[in-house]
């Protein structure tokens, strides 16, 4: 690479968005879809089986974490190269633009809480994973932190799908102007579907069953 | 339609008058300050007519003196690109912007993406450093006569011509967000003429070092896929068609480089 050559990190950055990170996006979606379908059975069913993967640290340090730490901290000096001209161009790409701008830097804030108030509670232990479905319901009950994950959970799904849109542009894949109305269409639906996996889920962890401490939580699950 | 309501109008079509608001600055780095003006009403102006008019006459709206309006301005048929500015909060060519067609009062400005020169003149030079960075040229010399080149099919001359209609004008790096002070991105512009360069027959022999100049710094990457370039493009040119195109070409430059093809 060139002295000062943008290129690779450019590319780097368009390819972590979706292949690691747009993966984990949808494993995490479904996973948390479990509360939502199998309740705090399906959830816990679902944690244990990611922690049962093996070498699950490894992937998570090399799927997920760095990735993330990447994708993130390039993708601000990214929204800081731009200027947003909705106003005078107004025009539907060009506030998506804008938008995954502004979606990435909500999302950026809301993974670091997310993460501090969940995966980094677990390295502390401060929570086990038995207690992750309740501890959920204790962070989604209060209506401002909910509020707060639905703006975070809504600008991810957004930065993903639109993001996906952009990064089949930046590969080649769609050229034509119907390519990308095309593949502009599905990625809206992926952004709907997913929106609502995660919302559904969201409203799933408030329920009365995952509110209750219960003594299920000494069942025999293993610890990744 | 702002009416000339007393004094001393020339002798014009009921007196009517066009207004302009014009942003305005006396050096390059001197702070810009609006102007207004009101110029005589004729049939079919255009906003070139119009700053002339100025020209022969530089009094403000107000009655005071001041000093004529700088403009560029070359071919006035909207093939060379040099007048074009802001008018009405939107880039393109005074000389095909029709007075009947514009809301008064007529705002205009420079390209303040370029470096302003002086009221309405701005400097394209960076345009200019974008096509030789990019070498957006067919070689053909050498010490001997090379004899002709590969024919290139009529059908694609015709596709081909529709690329070649850029004249570097500036608007499409004047609409896309990532042409700025924080940004190296080249701009559209030249990256629609690598794509043009690359399908001539001849040109092709030196793809390569076209796409290649694309994946340095402030290339294609600096794309950020608002599409307000093919909005804006006065020529119709599928801006955002060549920069796909164009990056689907870097991306195989990319592979052939990695595994040494």
């Amino acid at each position: 690479m060139a002295k000062g050559n943008s290129y690779l990190p450019r590319k780097l950055h368009s390819l972590l968005g979706v292949i690691p990170l747009g993966l984990f996006i949808i494993e995490h979606a479904l996973t948390n879809y479990s509360a939502y379908e199998g309740g705090r059975e399906g959830f816990s069913d679902s944690i244990d089986f990611l922690n049962s993967v093996p070498l699950v640290f490894w992937l998570e340090l090399f799927v997920i974490w760095l990735p993330i730490l990447f994708h993130g901290v390039y993708g601000l000096y990214i929204a800081y190269q731009s200027n947003i001209n909705t106003g005078r161009f107004s025009y539907g790409r060009n506030w998506a633009f804008a938008l995954q701008r502004i979606t990435g830097v909500i999302t950026f804030i809301f993974v670091a809480w997310h993460f501090y108030e969940t995966r980094f509670q677990i390295t502390l232990g401060n929570v086990s994973h038995e207690e992750l479905g309740q501890h959920m319901n204790g962070i989604v009950s209060d209506p401002l932190v909910l509020t707060a994950y639905i703006i975070g959970v809504i600008a991810a799904t957004f930065h993903f799908s639109n993001g996906l849109w952009a990064f089949f542009v930046s590969w080649g894949i769609t050229v034509g102007p119907r390519a990308q109305k095309v593949s502009s269409n599905i990625c809206m639906v992926i952004f709907v579907i997913l929106s609502a996996l995660f919302l559904l889920s969201l409203f799933a962890f408030r329920g009365d069953e995952f509110a209750t401490a219960a003594a299920a939580a000494l069942s025999s699950v293993s610890i990744g | 339609m702002a009416q000339a309501t007393t004094t001393a109008a020339p002798a014009t079509a009921a007196g009517r008058k066009v207004k302009f608001i014009i942003t305005r600055r006396e050096r390059p780095d001197a702070s810009p300050f609006t102007e207004e003006f009101e110029v005589p009403y004729r049939p079919n102006m255009n906003v070139i007519s119009a700053l002339m008019e100025i020209q022969r006459n530089p009094v403000k709206a107000n009655g005071e003196k001041t000093a004529p309006v700088c403009w560029e301005s070359n071919c006035l048929e909207e093939v060379c690109g040099a007048c074009s500015m802001v008018i009405n909060g939107k880039p393109r060519q005074a000389c095909s912007a029709l007075i009947d067609k514009l809301e008064q009062p007529i705002r205009l400005e420079p390209m303040a993406t370029f470096p302003v020169v002086r009221d309405l003149v701005i400097n394209r030079e960076r345009m200019f450093n974008a096509l030789k960075k990019v070498k957006a040229w067919i070689p053909i010399d050498g010490t001997y006569d090379l004899g002709p080149g590969p024919r290139m099919a009529e059908s694609k001359r015709q596709w081909a011509y529709e690329l070649s209609k850029c004249m570097t004008c500036g608007v499409c790096l004047e609409a896309c967000p990532n042409v700025n002070d924080r940004n190296s991105f080249i701009g559209p512009a030249s990256i629609s003429q690598v794509r043009l360069f690359n399908a001539h027959p001849t040109g092709e022999m030196n793809k390569h070092e076209r796409l290649e100049a694309l994946m340095e710094e402030g290339g294609i990457e600096g794309c950020g896929n608002s599409q307000n370039c093919v909005r804006s493009c006065p020529k119709g040119i599928p801006l955002t068609t060549s920069i796909a195109a164009m990056n689907k070409d870097t991306t195989k430059q990319l592979f052939k480089q990695w595994l040494g093809m």
